[in-house]
């Protein structure tokens, strides 16, 4: 039987070898893209880079991470090239020299959902900011990212404007991604802050209606930086503008426009390439 | 009808209709986990074996060590294997991580400690006596470890199901070496995690089944190898 149990490892092992010299390519080839998890989880990314990878030749490598992971790996030079959602993280970025070329791509927005009895009376309110004092004066429960996310970023900086410091046991924190933040929302009966793409996605499982939408600092705006090669070794400078170009292309933003029609009956992104974050 | 109907009837769909993109994922979950457990049984049958049959100061301490690693956790093995991958990192140079290679490597170091841990429990078991009989009888060092070897074959079988459910298991390492890529990297257990994520819960459900159902067929297949002797 140890004959034969040998025999078995030595076939293994011949595979094992194939394995490891078979979906090795060349790495210039490779696009190593960091990205926020909505991208991936709306099914964007899906649509858009077989059609890049077609298009170049190139090979994408997709790390979906939260905005501030993203960030963090293109800073030391793990990946050539970043799509994000948090301007005020990203510009810090930028103004240390780590990112380059930063140009906004698409937007979409965020909205403020909760349970359908609203305890915290912020239904229709038009300013994101009185909602987030009502919620904190009532204690209403309310479920926080705290992952760094861009979404996450985004709303310390609307608690920070509304000049409250958010703690306490009504101030959950998931430290999950959106989905699963969603889920614990649900079940929680709590509020939540979340962008539109992954609210549609789910929908059907949850039960918690928009109850604050169309403020202007909800407007969640997506943008593509290159990676400065000066951030370590490796960084394929080229494959990364060739992605950013494509992500800015009239063919590419065209596709970004009509995503989501067929799925959810509405557009989940608008497209903005060539604009500058005071147009919007 | 329940979550769990509808994942189970995707499974179903999923696994009669053939779905390439599923099968693509689950055949490099059975390449990647395999390859690390056969590679894990190189490392550690040896060590396990030596351990047994070696008295040196410290060992206590060197086995509490092994001991310790098969409960290593694979989230703090594909931190530190990423860190040591990264572009920037001391291996940085092989271009390894975000591969499958990058996946094995990390699964090797997850299964080793169990499969020498085992080994070493394994060998032990086989009494004393017979190998002082073996010794006594002129056979060299390497004979006796081999016929012990063949003596502990059974609870050794037991050491590879063991290595082999670990890694086919686990999502930590395999989710930050490989980056979960799709048509690259991506193997049921991370995207068990990714559809969860966008929730499509009755595929990640159909995608949990189908890691079940190949982890059972592969101890089905080992235990009827450890079980027929025994007949």
């Amino acid at each position: 039987m140890m004959a034969r149990f040998l025999a078995v490892l030595w076939v293994a092992l011949a595979g094992a070898m194939s394995l490891s010299t078979g979906p090795a390519f060349a790495q210039s080839n490779v696009v190593i893209l960091s990205t926020t998890t909505s991208t991936q989880d709306s099914g964007l990314l899906d649509v858009l880079v077989p059609l890049f990878e077609k298009q170049t030749g190139l090979t994408v490598k997709t790390i979906s991470v939260g905005t501030g992971k993203a960030l963090a790996l293109a800073a030391r030079g793990e990946a050539d090239v970043t799509l994000a959602h948090a301007a005020s993280l990203e510009k810090k970025y930028v103004a240390e020299g780590k990112m380059t070329n930063r140009r906004l791509v698409m937007y979409n927005d965020f909205v403020i959902i909760g349970p359908p009895d609203d305890p915290a009376k912020i239904k229709g309110l038009p300013k994101a900011l009185d909602a987030l004092k009502r919620i904190a004066e009532s204690q209403s429960r309310f479920v926080s990212r705290g992952d760094k996310s861009g979404t996450n970023v985004l709303e310390l900086a609307l608690w920070k404007q509304a000049g409250i410091e958010p703690k306490g046991v009504w101030y959950i924190e998931s430290g999950q991604g959106m989905g699963q933040t969603l889920g614990i929302a649900n079940d929680r009966r709590a509020y939540t802050l979340t962008d539109r793409a992954t609210y549609l996605a789910f929908r059907k499982r949850v039960d918690l209606p928009i109850l604050v939408e169309k403020d202007r600092p909800l407007l969640n705006i997506y943008s593509v930086m290159e990676v400065n090669p000066a951030n370590g070794p490796r960084v394929n400078v080229a494959g990364g503008k060739a992605f950013a170009e494509f992500m800015l292309a009239p063919e590419t933003q065209a596709v970004i426009k009509a995503f989501g029609m067929d799925k959810y009956g509405q557009a989940l992104f608008v497209p903005i390439a060539g604009k500058k974050d005071e147009d919007l | 009808m329940s979550l769990f109907g509808q994942g189970l009837l995707e499974a179903l769909r999923l696994l009669v209709t053939g779905d390439p993109e599923v099968w693509q994922i689950t055949w490099l979950s059975l390449q990647v986990s395999a390859t690390a457990t056969l590679l894990s049984l190189l490392v550690g049958i040896p060590m396990g074996a030596l351990l047994a049959l070696s008295r040196f100061p410290g060992r206590a301490f060197v086995v509490s060590l092994v001991n310790t690693g098969m409960g290593l956790p694979p989230v703090v093995v594909g931190l530190f294997v990423t860190i040591l991958l990264w572009r920037n990192g001391v291996l940085g140079f092989l271009e390894l991580l975000y591969t499958p290679t990058a996946m094995v490597t990390g699964q090797l170091v997850i299964a080793a400690p169990i499969v020498t841990g085992l080994t070493l429990a394994a060998v032990q078991q086989v009494p004393e006596a017979f190998r002082l009989q073996m010794l006594g009888l002129g056979a060299s060092r390497p004979q006796v470890i081999w016929v012990l070897l063949k003596e502990a074959r059974l609870p050794m079988l037991a050491a590879v199901m063991a290595g082999f459910g670990g890694v086919i298991s686990e999502v930590g390492a395999s989710m930050m070496l490989g980056g979960n890529i799709k048509g690259a990297t991506r193997v049921l257990t991370t995207a068990t995690v990714l559809e969860t994520g966008k929730g499509n819960f009755d595929v990640a459900i159909a995608l949990s089944v189908i890691l079940l159902l190949i982890t059972f067929l592969v101890n089905w297949a080992l235990s009827g190898i450890q079980q027929r002797r025994r007949a």
